[in-house]
């Protein structure tokens, strides 16, 4: 397994969902993976280290995908970090909301392992 | 990734209990005032039921999850509204989930494609609500655009409603931002209902961050200013603003009422001391009826005692079973827990074995259930492990091919029993009674029945690899078992045949807590014996005894009868009376009279175990408090019969 010198921050308020993203992410290569279980989560932990990717659900308690994303993008510290959105099938009105906030892709759950390591390798390698 | 079945049915029986709540309250509110967070809590419960079925492979689960989820979904976003048939529609297929997980439980994959269908064609019927106020022009755009479809939705029907709708502004130091957060959404949530929380940069400070919060409320705008502070916008004013019908509503919403509660079983073991300690009372009560009926027979005073002390007598013993029957669990929870590892097992040593139940209704306190499920574990292991043969073995045996092991539970009296009937090779006797004369538990030549030969594989350390176990190795014994057993207040018996197989039974109260005794005294020494294990007591002169072969023995209606005196076994100086009692404890052969010094009577006692320090001391069970902070012993029958029956003169004990 090649080494990766990257951040990736997965935000998603399902443990189980978390857990399955984190491992087929860690399928791909060494990433340094960290895991928010909210956006509010995740709002804390932007700062703490230079992420290179943010994979985020969108339907969450307390601050949701779209706020999340909205908050990045109108960031300059954060902007340049790319966003995928990974959501269900239902959500299709709140990924094109996403999409027009500014996140990179998005992918529906449930997802094949293939899919999403075929997205992420597209938005960071 | 296969997360493991047993993990998976426990979880998902907790998620489907809360699912029943969350349909329960909405059941009680969807005409009144039903809150959003009940649904959104559903619908997340049954999203995680998914997501746990999905990684567990069951895909009807699965299927079907999803398909309440969607449902769910379009409640949570106000695309369809809730009546009655939509809540039965819920409590159905609740069942079915339930049913569905009973059927993992048994290793199968239940089969719900009719019911998937149905939850399509149930979507298909519902009629969806269209439209709602058009929000642009009333709520800024770059706040309208970050909403997710849900929080939409609620911001429309929060306008609907009426509700005022206000926008917060606030900005918190980046450090610190998470508590500062926190404290101001709880005073959001007091005044009504927070719809957004986004983060902003800009505009902001370096070192802090901003939050813009969009929230609703029917309270006077007055009272969520001075309440909340800070910059407020109001961005939609509210419509109802009579403080009489945004009180009645916040009554209602508090309102739940569901119909189980999960109840820690400490807090049950607490009533039943309560109980207990009552009870002790109540004993109290009546001694001083009846002594007083004694002085006064026929004062009104008297006979009013008297009924009162019956009265409580009644009423605490219905208040006992009622508690007592709360903390009952069926057996067939435990024996779903053996079939898992009977399955497992038997795979990994390449036996097959069929596996038959009998009696799961069979009920039984919960902490004696879980007492004893390691005991009955070890049973099982050692039947699949030394009992049954390899399936070459047991057709060259004319055996079918397959082993059995059945687990049987029922009733009898105030106990219940549980077999482990194997149909493997049984124990080997010889090599049982081989092993108990090299480990000098028994004299070569001795005579000893089987029956009394075979309880010698309960004898700590005895394990021979040809008689019944590696299980030392495993950490527990057959000793082990018996001995928890005596500690629960029960006892264990074998029965085996020379390749017809093994039974165990294991005796144990249905309930722990509360058991009748016969308090008895010995010199100054006064001792509790359950009157469960006794069968009478007789009164006797000291001359009545008699020596057979350096035993002492009663003739009992001419049959001899062992006896063993109290004072002897433990070392008590008896007050030597010329009237003795003897109590007669046991069972069949082994039936043995205890003899005291005197009766003094029946009682209800609480046994509550000696603790870590007098842990495997002989011959007792436990303590009891009687009467007045006065703590008596209570006896440990099984082993003193077992000492005074089947340890021969001479012969050591380890």
């Amino acid at each position: 397994m090649e080494k990766e010198n990257k951040n990736i921050l997965i935000v998603e308020d399902s443990a189980t969902t978390r857990a399955l993203i984190r491992a087929v992410v860690e399928e791909m290569a060494d990433f340094n993976i960290v895991e928010a279980g909210s956006g509010f989560e995740a709002l804390k932990l932007l700062p703490s280290l230079s992420f290179n990717l943010i994979i985020t659900d969108i339907n969450m308690p307390d601050i949701n995908g779209l706020e999340l994303i909205s908050f990045v993008k109108n960031n300059p510290r954060y902007n340049h970090i790319p966003l995928i959105i990974v959501s269900t099938e239902r959500s299709e009105e709140d990924k094109k909301r996403g999409m027009a906030l500014g996140a990179t892709a998005y992918i529906t759950k449930p997802f094949k392992a293939q899919e999403l390591q075929e997205v992420i390798k597209q938005v960071i390698i | 990734m296969k997360a493991s079945k047993k993990e998976f049915i426990a979880e998902s029986e907790d998620l489907l209990f809360e699912c029943r709540q969350f349909v329960l309250e909405i059941q009680d509110t969807y005409q009144t005032a039903l809150n959003p967070d009940t649904i959104n809590a559903l619908f997340r419960a049954m999203h995680t039921l998914k997501g746990l079925s999905g990684l567990f492979g069951s895909k009807g689960i699965t299927d079907l999850s999803h398909g309440l989820e969607t449902l769910l979904d379009d409640v949570r976003l106000g695309k369809v509204n809730i009546n009655e048939e939509f809540v039965n529609f819920l409590f159905k297929n609740l069942d079915i989930l339930k049913t569905a997980i009973d059927t993992i439980r048994e290793d199968k994959e239940p089969d719900l494609s009719s019911q998937i269908e149905e939850i399509k064609s149930f979507r298909a019927s519902l009629k969806e609500n269209v439209g709602g106020p058009d929000l642009k022009g009333i709520i800024n755009d770059s706040i309208l655009k970050v909403l997710s479809e849900y929080e939409e939705h609620r911001l429309k029907t929060n306008i609907l409603n009426g509700n005022g709708i206000y926008l917060l502004k606030v900005i918190f130091d980046l450090s610190t931002f998470d508590t500062s957060l926190e404290e101001i959404t709880k005073k959001i949530k007091k005044q009504g209902e927070l719809i957004s929380t986004l983060p902003v940069s800009e505009n902001v400070p370096d070192g802090s961050i901003g939050f813009n919060l969009m929230f609703s409320s029917t309270n006077p705008v007055d009272e969520i200013k001075s309440d909340i502070g800070g910059e407020i916008e109001t961005l939609v004013q509210t419509k109802i603003s009579s403080p009489s019908t945004s009180t009645r509503k916040q009554e209602q919403s508090l309102k739940s009422t569901t119909t189980t509660v999960r109840v820690d079983i400490d807090k049950l073991d607490r009533i039943l001391n309560t109980i207990g300690e009552l009870t002790l009372a109540k004993d109290a009560v009546k001694r001083i009826g009846i002594e007083l009926s004694e002085m006064y027979i026929h004062t009104q005073f008297v006979r009013d005692v008297y009924k009162i002390s019956q009265t409580l007598e009644r009423r605490l013993a219905e208040l006992q079973d009622e508690v007592l029957e709360i903390r009952m669990v069926p057996v067939g929870q435990l024996f779903s827990r053996l079939a898992q590892v009977i399955r497992r097992f038997s795979r990994e040593i390449g036996k097959e074995i069929d596996l038959v139940m009998y009696g799961e209704d069979t009920e039984l306190d919960k902490s004696l259930a879980e007492e004893i499920v390691d005991p009955l574990m070890h049973l099982v292991r050692n039947s699949i492990d030394h009992g049954i043969e390899l399936p070459e073995e047991r057709i060259k045996k004319g055996k079918p091919e397959h082993g059995r092991i059945a687990l049987k539970a029922y009733q009898k009296g105030n106990y219940v029993v549980i077999e482990v009937i194997d149909d493997g090779r049984g124990i080997d006797l010889d090599k049982v009674r081989s092993k108990a004369i090299e480990k000098g538990l028994l004299e070569p030549g001795a005579k000893i029945d089987d029956r009394e030969l075979i309880n010698f594989i309960f004898s700590p350390g005895f394990s021979t690899k040809d008689v019944i176990s590696e299980i030392s190795g495993r950490g527990v014994g057959m000793d082990v078992v018996k001995e928890k057993l005596a500690a629960l207040g029960g006892f264990t018996e074998i029965y085996t045949k020379k390749d017809e197989g093994t039974t165990f039974t294991l005796t144990l109260p249905i309930t722990l807590a509360i058991i009748k005794a016969l308090v008895v005294r010995v010199g100054d020494m006064r001792f509790a014996i359950p009157l469960t294990a006794i069968s009478e007591t007789i009164a006797l002169e000291k001359n009545d005894l008699q020596t057979v072969e350096w035993r002492k023995v009663f003739y009992l209606r001419g049959e001899m009868l062992p006896v063993k005196s109290l004072g002897d076994i433990f070392n008590i100086e008896t007050t030597d009376e010329e009237m003795l009692f003897a109590v007669v404890v046991g069972f069949g052969k082994r039936k043995l009279g205890i003899i005291v010094d005197q009766i003094i009577g029946q009682q209800e006692i609480v046994i509550k175990s000696l603790g870590e320090y007098l842990k495997g001391l002989f011959g007792f069970a436990g303590a009891a408090e009687i009467g007045r902070h006065e703590v008596i012993l209570v006896l440990d029958v099984e082993s003193i019969i077992e000492r005074a029956l089947f340890r021969y003169e001479g012969v050591t004990h380890v």
